[in-house]
Order: structure tokens, then C-alpha cells, then sequence
């Protein structure tokens, strides 16, 4: 294929692409750097009320933005450096934690106690979605024929369903005396409320992501046993492998790309964890970087949206991807460079 | 086909294998079930603590609003019916009365026809006749099971939903059409070509792949906002602001949807012969051409599959809709987080889970249908890779 086809042919994904992802990463990072504010001028009013014989009259100085000829406050951008990291980061008070020894201190910042919680939750489920996918993987596989159709099925619902959705029908079955927690508490005795404390709503998180994901680990598993070959199979049955050796020696290996994949696709997913903090509502407790950069763009009382500070963010949470992506791209290459002699 | 024998499996692993799988299903199904339940129900039974006031239902009874075993045993088996009427006879019908080229719209127009006649007849003509069946019939008249659709006519009639639910229809098409169209020629182009360049474009969708959305919208917002004073020197005095505007979330969701299906597409494309494409070109076909009359006809059930996915992320977004969109042309999932804000009574809390079962209700029929083309979709990926 020559290049002007090639080109005519990826041209407009490209261009989307530059347009819509590379462009907006330039502009935040400048974004980053930059404050817009409206330009404010001190003012001499002077306010009066009606008094008998004389009015009033006090003057007192106010802070009013300036307008334009159309009525619109005037803004102006300038540079602050750091400023927006400095704000986000708050490392003062982060190093006053540390010299303290004190946990808690940092967890009041906002972006460390996002970060600390992106990063147990990305952590955490990645064994949790490969155990319990293979585990439903070798199970539908020793089922009859007649009934994977219909597990399939079932299986692909949580997969499928809006996220923000997922999250709330679990959050349903919680809140106040939701039947599950009533249900607990006729078990335990004791009065339990699943969103009042952050350890609970953290753990009805993961089981809510790994009900999310293990699905489509399952699919993917499922047809990796498809193809397992089954004369190594039987010539480890032969050499007296029990089902276990096999499961750990013959399966694995061969499910391990497989497994290699999910694991990519589940880091990237994870590390943007978002929903969840919206469908189980744990602003309040729980929060994750790309909460954090949410709340940030989303206008507060007085219609201001931060949006450097919102980019500070941004740039600190692109920083994790890197080093996420630092290793499967490093693989590729060599990959590719293996390809190419 | 006989398993050896010392691969059959003693009855202990079968039996703890099923469990494990019937605990597994249930477990999948039971809390989109559960809301599915809870959205019928009056508030008081909606949250009661009891499993099984939740299902009977006796505060929504006590309000007059239920099913008679009659009702049940007809409606059961009016729903078996349609459904089989709508896998054995509807294929056929669509056959018939479409035009030979136009198999998509007709099935489209098929589609949307049955779903109008059959909300008539189940909600409009079945309760008209089984009124008066069940005051003449006794005891199997009388009403046993709580059920009432009052909080879907307050979601869908007085909250007007339906304003959030076209919106969500004309993203998510905008969506399917705009990305489908660029990503297939995209994923052609570089599954047919070797060079480098292709190469890098893709690890450099992988890259973008990664990205957290809000990164994005970081991006956008300030320019969205501002557009028609930065775009005026372009356009003159009709420069459109771009914030709210669907168009140009469809845009942006497009973008964010690309890496993802140019990478599905090219691994689809791949396992096209090139020996096709190639004997039309030594037939004199230019690219464009090979593509328009080779591939396309053999590149359908690759599409399905990727648009599914992209009507997937179209669909379920909320982080990009919820920014860029205005109140008025709000897509349905960021319009459910405005029933939490509201929420104060569980009428409200209610109505919210109506909709959200609203909001799920098409994705379950989207399983029903396109099951197996997911199912290829999520392991085309990973053989790729």
C-alpha cells in the first residue's frame, strides 16, 4: 500500500484522534501552569438609607470584578508556575504528616487520599478478577452443553450493564435497611450501616468491580480453554499429574498471555476508577484521582469551575500512566524490533 | 464423544463445580432482578426489610394496585408468545416486506413497530379485558401480588425522561454511525499495511487507550465554553458555542471510542484473506474501490460487533456527557444524578430505581440479541492482543 492511500485511509481517525486526545493533553498542560481569574478593582460606594432629618451615608471600600462594555466580568490568565501543583499537592502539610509519623495527616488531603485509594482498589481487584474469572471459566467448562448458553448469558450482565447503574442497584441492596444489610443485622445482632464509615463502602467497591469485570475475564478465559491441547493434557494425566498439577502446570501456562492481556485491560480501567464514587455516593469518604479532577471541573456555588487545579490533577494522574504503560510498551517494542530481523 | 476415563471427574468436584456456578448466576442476575422488583413496588415494600415483603408486595396491594393469579397465568403466557412470535415469525415478515438493500432499516423499522404494538397490547389492551375477567371470577380474581407501574408514568410522563432518553438515542447513534465509518477505514488501512508508521499509530492508540477520561475534559472544557469567542474570527458572528451541544460531545466520545476500534477492527480485518483485496486490484480496482466492493460485503459481522462496543461506551458514559452537556440536552445516565440530588422521599428514591431499570432495559434486550457477537468481540480482542 503506498503511502498517500495509507494516509487517505487512517487520515480521518487520525486527525480525530490529534484533534481530540493529543491537542486537549497540550492544552492542559498548559492549562496547568496558568490562572484565570476575573480582573477585580477596589471601589469607593458609598451606600445610603433614609434617616430622619438626614440621610445615612457611609462609604466603604468594595472588591467588584471589572466589566466590559457588554455587561461580561473581564478575566485575565497569567502564569503561576507550580502554583496549581503546589495547591493540589500541598506538600507543606504532607511533610509536617511525615515528621509527625502521622497517616491520618496526609489522608486529609484529598489528592493523597485519592491517590492511596486508586491505588489499593487497582491493586487489590487485579488478583480478585483473575481468580474469580478462571474459577467461572473451569466451572462452565465442566458444565453440560446445554446449559453454557444461558450461564453465558447470565454472566454478560453485569458486564454490560452502565456502570453508574451497576454501582447504585448495589447500593440499593445497602442503604438505610436495604434487605442485605437487615438481613446482617438479624445474623450479627448489631446495628450495621454499610455508608457511614469508609472501610464498608471500600469493600462493597471491590465487590461491585469485581462483579463489573470478572465476566468478561471469564469469556476470555473460556475460550482460551477451547483451545487448550488435549494430548499434553492427557500425557500429564498419563505421567500421574493430579487435577491440581495440571490445572497449575498444563492450563496456566497456556491461559498466561491471556492472563498477561486482562491484567493490562484491568490496570488502565482501574487506575481511572470513577463511577463507583458517583453510583455508591462516598464523596464524603472515598474519592479517586479522576473523581478528584471531576470535582474540580464541576462548577461549586458560585458557578467557578477550578480548572487549573483541575489539570494539576490531570497531569499528576498521567504521570501514573506512564509508569503503568512503561512496561507492556517496552515488551511490544522489543517485540516488534524481534519482528523486523 | 466419550471422556477418558481418567479425565472423568469424581462427584464431589461436579457437584462443588455447580454450586460454585449456580452461586455465580445468582449472584450475576441478583441485583439487576432485585431492582427490577423494587421499581414495581410502592415505596414502603420497595425498602422493606423483608425479602419477602419486597416481593409480594402487600403495602402496594393494600393501594389496590395488583395481579390476580389469572392476570399472572395470562400475562406469563401473552409474554411467551410475543417473544416466540418475535424470534420464529418476525425474521420472516422483515424478509418479505423489505426492500432486498435496505435489510438494516427494515429490521430497524421491524424492531420499533413490535415494540410499539406490544406496550399497546400488554399495558393498554390486556388490562382492559382482564378488568372485568377477574371481577367475575372469584377467588383466582382476587388480587395476590403487589405490582404497580405508577413510578415509571411519573418517571417517564411527568419527569420527562423521554426528552433524556432521545437525547441518549441521538449521542449514542451519532456515536455508532461517526466511529464505525471512521474506524473501518482506519482499521483497512493500517491492518493492510506493514510499515512502521502503522506500527507506531497504534501503540500510540494504546497509549491514548489509557488515558483517564477527566484528563480529556480537562482539555476541553475551557475551549467548549469559550468557543464562540474563539471560533468568531473563523466563522463570524455565528460562531457556535460548543458547550452543550450533543454534536460535539458525539465528537469527543468519538475520539475517546477510536483507539479501541481501530485496534478491534484491524485485528477483524486481519483474518479478511488479502488475497481478496488483491485479485480485484489485479482486476484494476484502485484501494477505494476493493474496499467499496470486496471487503465491505465481508466485513458485517466484524462491524456488528465493534459498534456494539461503541454503542456500549456511548451509552454508558457519564463522566463526558455529565460535563459538556447542558441541563436540556442531558443523556439519560447523568440525568439519574439528579434524582439523588432531589432524592428526599422514597417516592423519589423510587423513581430513581425506575429509572435506572429504565436505563438497563435495553442493554438486557442488547445481551438477548447480539450475545454471541460479544461474546466474539471480547475474545477477538485478546487473541490480538
Amino acid at each position: 500500500m503506498k503511502f498517500k492511500t495509507f494516509a487517505a485511509f487512517v487520515g480521518p481517525s487520525v486527525f480525530m484522534m490529534l484533534l481530540f486526545i493529543a491537542a486537549p493533553l497540550v492544552s492542559v498542560f498548559i492549562q496547568s501552569f496558568q490562572v484565570t481569574q476575573p480582573i477585580l478593582q477596589q471601589v469607593e460606594v458609598e451606600t445610603c438609607t433614609p434617616g430622619f432629618l438626614t440621610q445615612t451615608c457611609t462609604t466603604e471600600m468594595k472588591t467588584v470584578p471589572v466589566l466590559d462594555e457588554n455587561g461580561k466580568t473581564i478575566t485575565e490568565t497569567r502564569w503561576v508556575g507550580l502554583q496549581s501543583y503546589k495547591n493540589v499537592l500541598q506538600m507543606d502539610k504532607v511533610w509536617e504528616g511525615v515528621s509527625n509519623g502521622s497517616w491520618n495527616d496526609i489522608m486529609q488531603i484529598d489528592f493523597w487520599r485519592a491517590l492511596r485509594f486508586t491505588l489499593s482498589f487497582t491493586l487489590l481487584t487485579l488478583p480478585l478478577v483473575i481468580g474469580v474469572g478462571l474459577a467461572i471459566a473451569l466451572a462452565v467448562n465442566n458444565a453440560t452443553r446445554a446449559i453454557r448458553g444461558p450461564i453465558i448469558f447470565i454472566s454478560l450482565l453485569p458486564f454490560i450493564i452502565t456502570p453508574v447503574i451497576g454501582s447504585l442497584s448495589i447500593y440499593w441492596l445497602f442503604v438505610g435497611d436495604g434487605i442485605l444489610t437487615a438481613m446482617m443485622e438479624r445474623w450479627t445482632g448489631t446495628n450495621i450501616s454499610m455508608f457511614a464509615q469508609a472501610w464498608t463502602i471500600e469493600l462493597l467497591m471491590y465487590f461491585y468491580r469485581v462483579w463489573h469485570v470478572a465476566p468478561f475475564a471469564f469469556v476470555i478465559f473460556y475460550a482460551g480453554l477451547q483451545t487448550v491441547n488435549m494430548d499434553t493434557l492427557e500425557s500429564a494425566v498419563i505421567d500421574g499429574a493430579s487435577r491440581w498439577e495440571r490445572l497449575r502446570h498444563v492450563i496456566v501456562p497456556h491461559l498466561m498471555p491471556l492472563i498477561i492481556f486482562i491484567a493490562l485491560i484491568h490496570l488502565m480501567d482501574c487506575y481511572r476508577v470513577f463511577e463507583e464514587i458517583v453510583g455508591f455516593r462516598s464523596q464524603a469518604h472515598v474519592i479517586s484521582l479522576q473523581w478528584l479532577t471531576y470535582d474540580f471541573m464541576t462548577p461549586d456555588d458560585a458557578g467557578n469551575r477550578a480548572i487549573s487545579r483541575a489539570s494539576a490533577s490531570a497531569m499528576l494522574t498521567m504521570i501514573g500512566i506512564v509508569f503503568l504503560l512503561i512496561l507492556p510498551l517496552r515488551r511490544t517494542w522489543r517485540d516488534h524490533k524481534g519482528s523486523a530481523h | 464423544m466419550s471422556t477418558p476415563k481418567a479425565m472423568q471427574q469424581s462427584f464431589a468436584l461436579r457437584l462443588s463445580s455447580g454450586t460454585f456456578l449456580a452461586f455465580w448466576c445468582l449472584l450475576a442476575a441478583f441485583p439487576i432482578f432485585w431492582i427490577a422488583i423494587m421499581s414495581f413496588k410502592s415505596p414502603v415494600d420497595a425498602f422493606a426489610a423483608s425479602p419477602w415483603a419486597v416481593i409480594t408486595g402487600p403495602a402496594t396491594r393494600a393501594n389496590g394496585d395488583g395481579l390476580s393469579i389469572l392476570d399472572i397465568i395470562i400475562g406469563l403466557a401473552v409474554l411467551y408468545f410475543s417473544i416466540r412470535w418475535a424470534f420464529t415469525k418476525l425474521p420472516g415478515l422483515v424478509k418479505t416486506f423489505c426492500p432486498p438493500g435496505l435489510i438494516v432499516l427494515g429490521w430497524v423499522f421491524g424492531a420499533v413497530l413490535y415494540a410499539v404494538a406490544f406496550i399497546l397490547v400488554f399495558f393498554g389492551l390486556l388490562p382492559l379485558l382482564l378488568g372485568p375477567i377477574n371481577s367475575i371470577s372469584g377467588p383466582l380474581g382476587t388480587p395476590v401480588l403487589g405490582l404497580t407501574t405508577e413510578h415509571y408514568v411519573a418517571v417517564w410522563g411527568e419527569n420527562e425522561f423521554y426528552r433524556n432518553f432521545l437525547n441518549s438515542m441521538l449521542v449514542t447513534a451519532g456515536v455508532v454511525t461517526v466511529s464505525l465509518t471512521v474506524g473501518t477505514l482506519a482499521g483497512y488501512g493500517l491492518a493492510r499495511s506493514g510499515s512502521d508508521l502503522a506500527f507506531w499509530l497504534l501503540i500510540l492508540a494504546l497509549v491514548f487507550r489509557a488515558l483517564p477520561h477527566s484528563v480529556l475534559v480537562a482539555g476541553y472544557l475551557p475551549v467548549f465554553i469559550n468557543s464562540s469567542e474563539i471560533l468568531r474570527p473563523i466563522f463570524g458572528e455565528g460562531a457556535p458555542t460548543l458547550y452543550g451541544q450533543p454534536w460535539a460531545v458525539i465528537a469527543v466520545l468519538v475520539a475517546i471510542n477510536q483507539p479501541f476500534t481501530i485496534w478491534m477492527l484491524r485485528s477483524f480485518f486481519q483474518n479478511i484473506p488479502a488475497e481478496l483485496d488483491e485479485a480485484a486490484r489485479v482486476d484494476g480496482c484502485s484501494h477505494f474501490q476493493a474496499f467499496r466492493r470486496v471487503i465491505m460485503p465481508v466485513m458485517w459481522p466484524g462491524v456488528i460487533t465493534t459498534g456494539l462496543f461503541s454503542f456500549l461506551l456511548g451509552y454508558n458514559d457519564f463522566l463526558v456527557t455529565s460535563l459538556l452537556l447542558d441541563a436540556q440536552n442531558q443523556t439519560m445516565v447523568p440525568a439519574i444524578a439528579g434524582y439523588f440530588n432531589r432524592e428526599t422521599t422514597t417516592t423519589d428514591q423510587v423513581e430513581a430505581v425506575a429509572a435506572a431499570v429504565s436505563i438497563t432495559a435495553p442493554l438486557f434486550l442488547l445481551v438477548m440479541v447480539f450475545q454471541r457477537q460479544i461474546v466474539s468481540g471480547l475474545t477477538a480482542g485478546a487473541v490480538k492482543g
